[in-house]
């Protein structure tokens, strides 16, 4: 690996005093491979995995079907990634989102048995009543980081106890297993032409709403602004405390359109399954490059960081290793991720002159995946 | 002698059992360019700080074109047309210098798009492009985090920030300190073309030269409070170094 670091680490070098202001343009292309770097050099290590894999299972791994399941079962995730990478750009995390999604399928799995039907008017009820629901407790994550100023841990460590236990209550802990059949059988086990999930339509539309807003609009640009330096946004006039709300409560929102997706796919409100849900998705926001330290982050970083832990178990399962290995390989994944972001920030923060360790992992790493 | 664009009268501010500021006074006319002098803790920051809004003060009036207001919030000081560049100079770190630039002024696209939250980039990207320049500012990169840039840089994009949209009072605090040479220079050739224009301009400095050489008026604090105001033309450094440290008393004190 260190020898083919070499050459791009010279090509480097060589193009930075042939720069000057008058090329804005080949800055642009540059700066913005710099900043997604680590999103593509987490997409270079998820396609070895792919590849290794399909060596080994060509008959199974590779397959249409296989990919389709891979793909199915990342789509909630994906949902809940989306909002937990604004909430970690702003420098904040978000520990609730399991919980919230649990407690919001459960309210709407209990309004939509109250009011019974099968048919898309008691599901349509059902999607408004488990969105509102995770945005409510969005609401309060929210107003307490940026109003009551207790720290987003520890606030999102409380509602995550909170969220659970209320969904215990409300449900007696026994969970509903009904739900409208359209939900189930359009949403959750529906296709559209040429077998693509329905779950995995509505992930997608997710994921590029929220790339397009972050990317392009006021409210990505001050995402980032808050997580760089908060003092310098509310300085300008930025009004930090309603974005922070209104951050939080995309994310709860996002939860609980997770909630109903669930419902949707396991016909069950799973009440004791999204205990690992919240680490799972945070694990994949920050493998995919967002920095917890704030400023920095994408949603295509979110995503591939999803499919890895994804591919792993699949493939494992596949080629007869035992799929407990997966958590071991995704440990190391994410220590790693993070350890790349470190050196990079310490690049970023002293002046452009950057720790040399960082630069052959960043600069070596993001010419390689040029090749 | 012309209503001053900016007066304050008494103002007082204690931290604990400090009197940052003990009645202190101040003015500045429009076009004028008064550099703010004095020892460590003679309150010159606290001053700038109530005057940028981000401070609030114990007692005291300020008048703005002669009428009172009050001050409670940066952005409200902005919407007079005042700005201030300050020491830790402000920036988002991770944004790039045309972001920093439009942070909290974005231009938004007309109609539906607008109202989505979509930006003219282009058009910030130009602007900022034409702000740098008539700093005569070397911003290497619009399209970098200025987290990466040499102090120097960071500084430019700050003051540019300020005087673009500073319409009547800029504050620069301590604005060359950082700054090598030719920067130097840049910085206070701009403050001088920034006081032609007409907004007030008012520098905190260190560096006796460079007050000798931009400013027209100085005013002298210690101990919280205004010693004198001098014009810069009737003066001298010798004589400036004296009010500063108390060992000269000489001059129009309020």
């Amino acid at each position: 690996m260190s020898d083919s670091e070499m050459p791009g680490e010279d090509r480097v070098r060589v193009a930075e005093p042939a720069e000057n202001p008058d090329i804005p343009e080949r800055h642009q292309s540059r700066v913005g491979s710099l900043l997604r770097a680590q999103a593509f050099q987490i997409l270079l290590v998820l396609i070895v995995i792919v590849i290794i894999f399909s060596a080994l299972a060509p008959d199974t791994f590779g397959t249409l079907s296989n990919t389709r399941l891979i793909v199915q079962n990342a789509s909630i995730l994906a949902v809940l990634g989306v909002g937990m990478t604004f909430v970690i750009i702003t420098a904040g995390i978000d520990l609730s989102i399991g919980s919230v999604l649990v407690f919001s399928g459960a309210v709407a799995a209990l309004v939509m048995r109250e009011i019974g039907g099968e048919g898309w008017g008691t599901a349509t009820i059902g999607i408004i009543v488990s969105i509102l629901s995770g945005m409510a407790w969005g609401i309060i994550n929210g107003v307490l980081i940026a109003k009551a100023k207790v720290p987003p841990l520890i606030v999102t460590l409380g509602t995550l106890g909170m969220a659970l236990g209320f969904a215990l209550i409300l449900t007696g802990g026994i969970d509903i297993r009904e739900a409208p059949s359209v939900l189930v059988g359009v949403v959750g086990y529906g296709n559209i032409i040429g077998g693509i999930p329905v779950l995995s339509v509505i992930a997608l539309v997710v994921i590029i709403i929220g790339i397009i807003v972050l990317r392009f609009t006021k409210f990505g640009r001050y995402t980032y602004a808050i997580g760089s330096s908060e003092d310098a946004a509310r300085r300008v006039g930025v009004k930090v405390d309603r974005h922070l709300i209104q951050v939080y409560a995309l994310t709860g929102a996002l939860a609980g359109l997770a909630g109903i997706l669930s419902l949707a796919q396991f016909s069950t409100t799973a009440i004791g399954g999204q205990s690992q849900t919240n680490l799972n998705v945070i694990a994949a926001v920050v493998i995919g490059g967002t920095s917890l330290f704030g400023g920095i982050g994408t949603i295509f970083g979110t995503v591939v960081g999803l499919f890895i832990p994804a591919v792993l178990q699949n493939g494992f399962v596949i080629i007869g290793v035992q799929p407990f290995w997966q958590q071991v390989a995704v440990g190391a994944v994410l220590i790693g991720a993070v350890y790349v972001d470190q050196t990079r920030r310490a690049a970023t923060q002293r002046g452009g002159k950057s720790n040399s360790l960082g630069r052959k992992l960043v600069g070596g790493n993001r010419s390689q995946g040029k090749n | 002698m012309p209503t001053p664009i900016l007066e304050v009268r008494g103002l007082s501010r204690m931290f604990g059992h400090v009197q940052a500021l003990d009645n202190a006074d101040f003015d500045i006319s429009a076009g004028e360019v008064v550099a703010l002098i004095g020892d460590n803790g003679a309150g010159k920051s606290t001053l700038v700080k109530a005057l940028s809004g981000n401070l609030a003060t114990d007692s005291g009036q300020i008048l703005f074109d002669g009428n009172p207001i009050e001050l409670t919030s940066p952005a409200q000081a902005s919407k007079l047309g005042i700005e201030t560049v300050h020491q830790d100079l402000a920036l988002a770190p991770h944004l790039d210098p045309v972001q920093n630039m439009y942070l909290g002024r974005e231009i938004m696209q007309d109609g539906l798009a607008g109202a989505l939250g979509f930006m003219k980039t282009k058009v910030m990207r130009e602007k900022s492009r034409v702000a740098f320049d008539e700093l005569g500012a070397t911003v290497k990169s619009l399209t970098s985090p200025v987290g990466s840039m040499s102090g120097g840089q960071r500084q430019a994009v700050a003051i540019a920030r300020a005087i673009s949209w500073a319409d009547r009072v800029v504050f620069l605090d301590e604005p060359t300190a950082a700054l090598g040479v030719r920067q130097t220079a840049n910085v206070l050739e701009t403050i001088r073309r920034v006081g032609d224009k007409g907004v007030a301009v008012v520098f905190i400095s260190h560096s006796m030269p460079h007050v000798m050489e931009v400013a027209d008026r100085v005013q002298v604090m210690r101990l919280g409070t205004r010693v004198a105001t001098v014009k810069a033309s009737e003066t001298s450094m010798e004589e400036l170094v004296g009010l500063m440290t108390g060992a000269n008393t000489k001059g129009g004190a309020a």
